[in-house]
């Protein structure tokens, strides 16, 4: 897994690479807090347009960010599921409480 | 007669071993009439069980060894994924959603396994081990296929 990061309007965007799951969590977990820690941010943007498969403790990653963003007021949005992943969040109900774009550029558009 | 094929690999448990884990399975899998959909939730079934078996049975020990056994018979896809860890004392609490013993772990592995597989047993004896059997049918594609052919 690969990731990309960058800030735009007052959002931590993370574009992600490749296969989440329990190899790569623990690596993803301390880089996104890192940058949290760091970064003067509100809200996080999560783009999985190209992973193409997430376990549970990938999600489980997600939710522990979730938790924290929204505890400051914060955001945490999801762009470009793909089939299988948008299948694990339905079933997880990630997506009851996470808001969704189809694209990054829409999402940042809409963050307030 | 159904035809029947079968596949037995055993790895070291690190989790390094997860992506091929999944997709040797699903590969072998995808002889039969699986769609592309119901491929990528046998990978879900894989990596689930196998992160247990790491995680909870061997509790991250990369000495130990995680055992699957798949079977094909015509339409139908027996999948068995076993260790020889620490077993699971309470089954049924392990098998309820949201149930970990970690704050970030969903707890939703035997969720999305039992989801996504017609049949699914849980064997378990502590100090010896656990192994999950799950069974997921393609016939029903066969049917669909024929019908629209």
């Amino acid at each position: 897994m690969q990731l990309h990061t960058s800030i735009e309007n007052h959002t931590l965007v993370i574009n992600l690479y490749g296969d989440i799951d329990m190899s790569v969590t623990e690596n993803l977990r301390s880089t996104l807090e890192e940058k949290l820690d760091n970064e003067p941010v509100s809200n996080l943007l999560i783009d999985l347009s190209n992973v193409e498969f997430i376990d549970s403790s990938g999600l489980g990653v997600i939710l522990g960010r979730y938790n924290r963003i929204t505890r400051s007021g914060g955001k945490v949005i999801l762009t470009g599921l793909k089939p299988q992943v948008r299948n694990v969040m339905e079933l997880s109900g990630l997506l009851r409480i996470m808001e969704e774009y189809s694209s990054t550029g829409e999402a940042l558009s809409n963050i307030s | 007669m159904a035809t029947s094929n079968q596949l037995t690999i055993e790895f070291s448990s690190l989790s390094e071993n997860l992506s091929f884990a999944r997709v040797a399975v699903a590969a072998f899998a995808s002889q039969i009439n699986f769609t592309m959909h119901e491929l990528e939730e046998i990978k879900v079934m894989v990596s689930e069980a196998v992160s247990n078996s790491i995680t909870h049975g061997y509790n991250n020990s990369p000495d130990e060894k995680v055992k699957i056994n798949a079977v094909i018979q015509g339409q139908n896809f027996h999948l068995e994924i076993e260790d020889y860890g620490c077993g699971i004392e309470d089954i049924e609490q392990a098998m309820e959603p949201a149930y970990s013993t970690s704050e970030e772990r969903m707890g939703l592995g035997f969720v999305f396994m039992q989801s996504f597989s017609e049949y699914m047993n849980i064997d378990s004896v502590p100090e010896k081990g656990t192994k999950v059997t799950l069974s997921k049918s393609a016939a029903s594609n066969t049917e669909k296929n024929y019908v629209t052919n």
